[in-house]
């Protein structure tokens, strides 16, 4: 499916904000959520200038699955950190392991469900993190309200990633078409929701 | 009067505006480089001299290969090569705007004219007249041209030739190599039927897609460590780190899958990374 003029400036958009939040939206964190939130838009950014350049075949590659988790793994260990002490060093395990994992298990074939299992969970428990600490935290009052938009970004990043990577995996939730045409504006409204978030909260 | 505007119309495609634009976009990332306060004048003043000298030898290497250009399918059309403009016109128009541009840019300040006249005579003497016929290596020369403009920025700002100054040319000379041998690759049979040496031709296609490789991994080195020596604020750091890990990861794809569309991937991927690069440089200076 070819990519659309509307589709490259939604995703110039989407890359222009992962630059700002790189630049100035991180600058007074601690040391450890920077990296992870470096990583984490990094990727984002990268991702959408591959995107406008090489259109959406570069979805094809199979290396999207794991590139795709990096996001949501990244941003949760960045707000655990940030939000949940007590819990840094066994997410920070979890997303080591999780990452290895889906990279392992999209490196050889495998003619059973472990990886489409491994896909499941290492997007899944990120995805949740991401979409439920910045809400509860923010309703106990240890931030401002509007950080719960950082969880409204993580719905979304949720559902984005699953998308693709079960459209990858060869048992798509929904018709690649839809897919592909959803694809630009999820992920800009979903970095607005993050940059917002982190702003604002 | 419409004969003027005409006349204008047949004279714009001869500096190749995208090229001539990202070259002086450089020079203008040279000179806010140095974060010093920006005399308005001086730069409007540099950008004026140095569209010139860069346009000037543009014109003055259509004219020299309007014969190749004219055996070439990608440039066939371009006016001294499909015969709309004289060649004698289009060597006149060449020696005019250059002695405009260097004559322009020596008044503003001597070692920034010697920069702009260097990158005029490595462009037009030693590319163009000399080598381009006679070596693939030709590049390398045709780079150290392109690398001046942002050495020339740098030099007016700072008034002297500096590392960081060195290291934003090296960035530049690096970068070259993946547009000029992304296109000697994609045009291979062009320049073979015109019996221009290129790296293709000369060393096979897997070693081009090496030096291309490579040549972008010493061009995001070289801008590096001209951002660190600048003393970028962490997060345009940050912004720089992630972008050229892009870039490392582009140049490993093309080293490992061997393809045209890698390659050019890579190729428009380094452009767009050089421009942001250069406004990174440019926005760190207000």
């Amino acid at each position: 499916m070819r990519m659309s003029v509307l589709d490259r400036i939604l995703l110039l958009l989407m890359c222009l904000l992962a630059a700002y939040q790189i630049v100035v939206g991180i600058d007074a964190m601690d040391e450890a959520p920077i990296i992870a939130y470096t990583i984490a838009f990094g990727v984002l950014l990268i991702a959408g200038l591959l995107l406008i350049i090489l259109g959406f075949e570069a979805l094809d590659s199979p290396i999207v699955v794991v590139v795709s988790t990096i996001i949501p793994l990244s941003m949760a260990t960045g707000l655990v950190w940030q939000h949940l002490a007590s819990f840094r060093t066994s997410y920070l395990l979890f997303a080591l392991i999780g990452f290895a994992a889906v990279t392992f298990t999209r490196s050889i074939r495998m003619d059973n469900l472990l990886p489409v299992i491994t896909i499941a969970i290492v997007h899944g428990i990120p995805g949740l993190t991401i979409f439920l600490l910045p809400i509860i935290v923010s309703l106990r009052g240890e931030t401002e309200p509007l950080f719960s938009l950082v969880g409204i970004g993580g719905a979304l990043i949720g559902i984005g990633g699953l998308l693709l990577s079960f459209l990858r995996t060869g048992r798509p939730i929904l018709p690649k078409e839809t897919v592909l045409r959803v694809l630009p504006g999820l992920l800009l409204l979903m970095t607005v929701f993050f940059v917002a978030g982190f702003k604002y909260g | 009067m419409s004969s003027i505007i005409n006349k204008i119309k047949l004279y714009i495609p001869l500096i190749k505006s995208l090229q001539t634009g990202l070259l002086l976009a450089t020079g203008i990332a040279g000179y806010l480089s140095a974060h010093a306060p920006v005399h308005i004048p001086t730069l409007i003043a540099m950008s004026i001299s140095l569209f010139l000298a860069i346009s000037g030898s543009t014109i003055m290497n259509m004219w020299y290969d309007h014969d190749i250009d004219a055996k070439m399918k990608r440039t066939h059309k371009r006016p001294a090569a499909s015969g709309e403009l004289s060649r004698n016109e289009v060597f006149w128009v060449g020696v005019v705007v250059s002695a405009l541009g260097i004559g322009w840019a020596v008044l503003i300040a001597p070692l920034y004219g010697l920069v702009v006249f260097a990158g005029w005579f490595f462009d037009v003497v030693v590319y163009t007249l000399w080598l381009k016929r006679v070596t693939c290596w030709s590049i390398v020369w045709g780079g150290i041209s392109g690398a001046m403009p942002i050495l020339s920025g740098r030099v007016l700002a700072v008034n002297q030739i500096d590392l960081i100054g060195i290291l934003l040319a090296l960035s530049i000379l690096f970068w070259i190599p993946t547009h000029t041998l992304t296109f000697s690759l994609k045009f291979r049979e062009d320049y073979s039927n015109a019996g221009v040496p290129t790296f293709p031709s000369t060393y096979g296609e897997a070693f081009t897609r090496a030096v291309i490789a490579l040549s972008s991994v010493l061009a995001a080195v070289a801008i590096g460590w001209a951002a660190i020596l600048i003393g970028l604020s962490a997060g345009y750091l940050r912004l720089i780190a992630v972008l050229t890990a892009g870039l490392l990861l582009l140049a490993f794809a093309t080293f490992r899958v061997q393809s045209e569309r890698a390659n050019f991937s890579l190729f428009r991927y380094a452009s767009l990374y050089m421009l942001s690069a250069m406004i990174i440089l440019a926005m760190q200076a207000f």
